[in-house]
């Protein structure tokens, strides 16, 4: 559990990076894109929280998590084509 | 520390630094289909990198079972087939709804196949009304 600080720095550090992509973006799917690695980056901030805090229960809901984001970005790529 | 906690904590390392990697990829690139590319390859290896290696760091704690390792590899599989599927999606959608590319690309594999799927349409309908006729 030593370095546990620098990993959790270089994440925070990765979202503040994602964020300005998402202010800043010119089109919506640079947005998008920023969203997407957000929530990748999210799912392995969990796996790293159930490490840390010694509960298998979150890696659950990582994994539910993974699921609910991909089928989000699924549903605004298909909006986005104009055929929802 | 034992070698699986040290194996694990490098492959973490490894993970975390792929992360920040790829937002530094979503800042720098200069248009929406580069910004994807580089920062969606770079995202699934440093999940991989993460998931991996919290499984196995994990195996070498004192609270650490094979659960652990089998549900993060779970995950990493479910990243590694989804994050190439919802890139595709989101390209698709940029490319549909008209975003340009940089003025700095010099390859576009798809414009030459619509014209060229458009030249023989157009092509085939006189033959098919000549023999008609």
């Amino acid at each position: 559990m030593i370095g546990i600080n620098i990993y959790l720095a270089l994440i925070a550090v990765a979202t503040l990076l994602s964020m300005y992509r998402v202010f800043r973006g010119p089109t919506t799917v640079d947005r998008l894109v920023a969203v997407d690695i957000m929530t990748t980056i999210t799912t392995g901030l969990m796996v790293l929280f159930a490490l840390y805090y010694q509960r298998m229960i979150f890696l659950d809901v990582a994994l539910v998590y993974a699921i609910l984001a991909f089928g989000g970005v699924i549903a605004f790529a298909r909006y986005m084509e104009g055929g929802l | 520390m034992n070698a699986l906690t040290a194996i694990g904590e490098i492959l973490v390392l490894l993970g975390t630094f792929f992360y920040f990697l790829s937002a530094l990829g979503l800042i720098r690139m200069p248009d929406v289909y580069n910004r994807m590319q580089t920062s969606t390859k770079s995202a699934t290896l440093g999940s991989l990198g993460v998931l991996v290696g919290v499984g196995i760091w994990a195996l070498g704690t004192d609270f650490g079972s094979i659960p652990w390792l089998t549900k993060t590899i779970v995950i990493a599989v479910f990243l590694l087939l989804t994050n190439p599927i919802s890139a595709h999606a989101l390209i698709r959608a940029a490319y549909k709804s008209g975003i340009p590319l940089w003025e700095g690309s010099v390859v576009d594999k798809y414009r030459e196949h619509l014209e060229a799927k458009e030249r023989e349409e157009v092509e085939e309908t006189p033959a098919e009304e000549g023999g008609e006729e």
